[in-house]
């Protein structure tokens, strides 16, 4: 039999917290049944750092400044197919609480009136990603083809989706896996 | 800025209490008058207000907070909202408001560092044949220019009381250009009650089902049905109802005057010219259902018209018009108390006006029940248009054979338009139905014209592919708005002012309007931000149809007509704004870096996005 040529996944965490991929990790041993299937590209788990032409590609996370655009686009140029997993992506989630306070305002907060703090400057290194005046999520930067909500979704949840894409089949999670929490 | 403190708030409130007797159901009227007083309703003065009344803090805060004009941050000694409706803007309302702020250096939407003044936007407020417009302290401002904001703004700054202002600022004109049967016969006020009492109840009631006479504000329910299922509802619950010595329950009858639909201005005028018949209409309502009280419930906006209305209102009682055994008759006894609004569209809705009577937040109830069988306080309540007390006191005087002569088939009587956009004469014309748009466009004197959006944003737009149909509930029902779109008009500026209308005023109750028109507000501002795509287009759609088959009521269920009208009838003008390409961000991405960029003092090459 020939080996079926296997699905290319990317994913990839913007402004969020890692817990959707920690959450993907949470399929357990069903990794290995996944790994049968697929193979990664760019992702945190295989340390490549830029994405290439891939089938799916898996976002984490919203939009807080220049550097997210950059692979959020490169994600979108390479992949069939774009999801949106997890609150912060589908949202802006958590970070964006932070749309309420006037960007000059959090600057200071951060770096001159914080103690303990040297000088007080703040940093204008171009090697720093530069922050949005606001926090955006991921489908008002590029076309989204599927959200995945949750805060973060339950890696069964993952895994149905993961399972129902790679079977051809329009993924659907059932009434007490899809939570918006 | 910081809210004052208020150790005597007790004291002060105490007047107010005292006014409306501390009566719950009166709370948005005693709010309107907090507001008044302190130009905003201050913390303090709400727990006090919920202990006097009875009710829970989140009650009386829940009203403050729903009414537009109500305000929970202090506002300017003077407050000046600028009508927001698109025949506003086609007269330069938004250069208008501008050069107002830069001359008061106050930002829209904020207070003056002094708290002399802020300055903001409201929905329609009424005056679309003499805009643009504008209301300060919720007095009426007409036909703004250049000069007149010079002088309001230097009024301001002397602090002259708005009381003492020029009247010329406040003039409002009827601009009856065509007055038919309802705005153009004399009438003797006491004819149409004289006329009823002499036939009986019974005999007027079948003259308004002769007459066929319909609802005037829009939805076209046959009236004589209607009062004959409040005259029919029976006390459910005997216990909880007042009944009379017959065992019948207590009736109410209410005037819906909050005439919120953006282009409509035909009940302002009934009410400032024509008050009797409207009354008249409601008292004959009275005599036929059987009740003893009666409301109207006129929109914040139309507040300068309370005075003269409770004078008419003292006349009739003087003449025997109203109150006990109304002209002679024994038994006969109904009179009319005035409701304030507060600035919300929805209350429009005849169970969110109910809602809002009872002194509650302007929330749609579900139906049925309907108000004539389960309506003010759970009793039997007509809810009729002032248009459609009008025609009422027209049936009973003069018959309904004599009113079904006029108009169509399924269409009977007149129906009054407000005019208004570009026309060489807009203001109030009075039609028997069946009428063509052509020769209304005619009469009015427009020329070139593209477009009309009869009924307002809720309604129906025409194309001038159209303008041999008709105004009739068979082809074009309306309750009056007739707003006129000359060609050289940009139609999708008209679609994208009245999606933040819809977006403004939705209540806030259910889900698919809540979210859905901010969803259509927003991908209306990104095409008009030049970052549409055909993918918005589709977006469009969807979240228009889960706003007609999903909404609560009828504000979600039509929310989406101006954008899907114009999708379909002027798809060129939305076409010509989008970015030819598959997707495209919905913010400016550099522009969102600008921030900081000045912040940081950066500008290399990853300081920016293009």
């Amino acid at each position: 039999m020939s080996e079926v040529k296997k699905i290319r996944i990317a994913t990839c965490s913007l402004a969020g917290c890692f817990g959707c991929h920690m959450s993907l990790l949470d399929i357990d041993e069903r990794l290995f049944d996944l790994l049968e299937l697929v193979e990664f590209d760019r992702t945190p788990l295989t340390d490549i750092k830029h994405c290439s032409p891939c089938d799916v590609g898996i976002v984490e996370g919203g939009v807080c400044n220049a550097e997210n655009v950059h692979v959020l686009k490169e994600f979108r140029k390479n992949c069939k197919v774009l999801v949106a997993m997890g609150a912060c992506a589908i949202t802006g989630g958590l970070p964006a609480m932070r749309n309420n306070i006037d960007l000059w305002d959090c600057f200071q907060e951060v770096y001159q009136y914080e103690g303990g703090l040297e000088g007080g400057q703040i940093p204008n290194d171009p090697e720093l990603p530069l922050p949005f005046d606001k926090v955006h999520p991921i489908y008002e930067v590029v076309k989204v083809d599927y959200f995945l909500p949750g805060c973060p979704p339950s890696g069964d949840a993952i895994w149905k989706f993961l399972t129902d894409l790679l079977a051809g089949r329009e993924p659907k999670l059932d009434y007490e896996q899809l939570h918006y929490d | 800025m910081e809210p004052c403190e208020f150790p005597h708030i007790e004291d002060q409130l105490a007047p107010i209490l005292g006014r409306h007797g501390a009566d719950a159901t009166r709370l948005l009227q005693i709010l309107r008058d907090v507001q008044d007083h302190f130009h905003f309703i201050p913390p303090e003065a709400i727990v006090c207000l919920a202990s006097h009344l009875n009710l829970s803090r989140a009650e009386v805060e829940g009203v403050a907070g729903f009414y537009s004009f109500l305000s929970l941050t202090p506002q300017g000694e003077y407050r000046v909202l600028f009508s927001d409706n698109i025949t506003d803007n086609m007269l330069g309302k938004t250069e208008l408001m501008q050069y107002f702020c830069n001359k008061l250096w106050v930002e829209p939407g904020k207070v003056s560092e002094d708290n002399l003044v802020s300055v903001d936007s409201t929905s329609c407020t009424g005056m679309c044949d003499q805009g643009p417009a504008a209301l300060v302290n919720g007095w009426p401002l007409t036909n703004l220019d250049n000069n007149r904001l010079d002088l309001i703004s230097e009024l301001i700054r002397i602090k002259k009381p708005v009381a003492e202002w020029p009247e010329m600022l406040f003039e409002v004109r009827d601009n009856i250009r065509r007055p038919g049967m309802l705005l153009g016969d004399e009438f003797e006020p006491g004819a149409g009650i004289r006329a009823m009492l002499a036939r009986g109840a019974e005999a007027t009631l079948k003259e308004v089902d002769a007459s066929n006479l319909r609802g005037r504000g829009g939805a076209g329910f046959k009236t004589a049905s209607k009062w004959t299922f409040c005259h029919a509802a029976i006390a459910e619950e005997e216990g909880g109802m007042i009944c009379d010595v017959g065992g019948n329950p207590e009736r109410f009858i209410v005037c819906n005057a909050d005439e919120g639909e953006p282009g409509t201005f035909k009940d302002r005028v009934l009410l400032s010219s024509h008050a009797d018949l409207v009354f008249e209409g409601m008292t004959v309502g009275a005599r036929v259902v059987g009740a003893r009280k009666g409301f109207l419930y006129l929109r914040g906006e139309y507040r300068y018209l309370l005075k003269p209305l409770e004078a008419v209102l003292a006349r009739r009682r003087a003449e025997g018009l109203l109150g006990e055994n109304i002209l002679g008759e024994p038994g006969f006894a109904f009179d009319i108390e005035i409701h304030l609004g507060a600035g919300a569209y929805i209350c429009g809705e005849e169970s969110a006006l109910i809602e809002s009577l009872e002194g509650k937040r302007g929330r749609p109830r579900n139906r049925p029940p309907f108000p004539v069988t389960k309506g003010y306080m759970g009793r039997p309540t007509v809810v009729d248009n002032v248009e459609t007390f009008a025609c009422a006191a027209r049936i009973a005087e003069k018959g309904g054979a004599w009113f079904a002569a006029m108009g169509t088939a399924q269409s009977t009587g007149t129906k009054i338009l407000s005019i208004s956009g570009d026309c060489a004469r807009p203001g109030i014309y009075e039609y028997p139905f069946g009428v063509t748009v052509e020769t209304i466009l005619r009469d009015c004197g427009a020329e070139d014209a593209h477009a009309v959006q009869v009924s307002g944003p809720s309604g129906t737009l025409v194309s001038w592919q159209e303008f041999g149909r008709r105004i009739a509930f068979e082809d074009l029902p309306t309750a009056g708005a007739f707003m006129v779109f000359h060609r050289k008009r940009e139609m999708f500026a008209a679609a994208h002012n009245f999606t933040h209308f819809f977006a403004h005023e939705s209540c806030g109750f259910c889900t698919p309007c809540r979210v859905g028109t901010q969803l259509q507000k927003r991908i209306m501002d990104k095409i008009a931000g030049g970052h549409g795509t055909p993918a918005d287009l589709e977006e469009l759609k969807h979240v228009g149809h889960i706003l007609g088959t999903m909404s609560h009521c009828g504000l979600g269920h039509t929310a989406a007509n101006p954008v899907l009208d114009t999708l379909k009838k002027f798809p060129g003008t939305f076409e010509r704004k989008l970015k030819a390409l598959s997707f495209e961000p919905a913010f400016d991405l550099d522009g969102a870096l600008q921030t900081a960029r000045s912040i940081t003092g950066r500008d290399d090459e990853w300081a920016h996005l293009l």
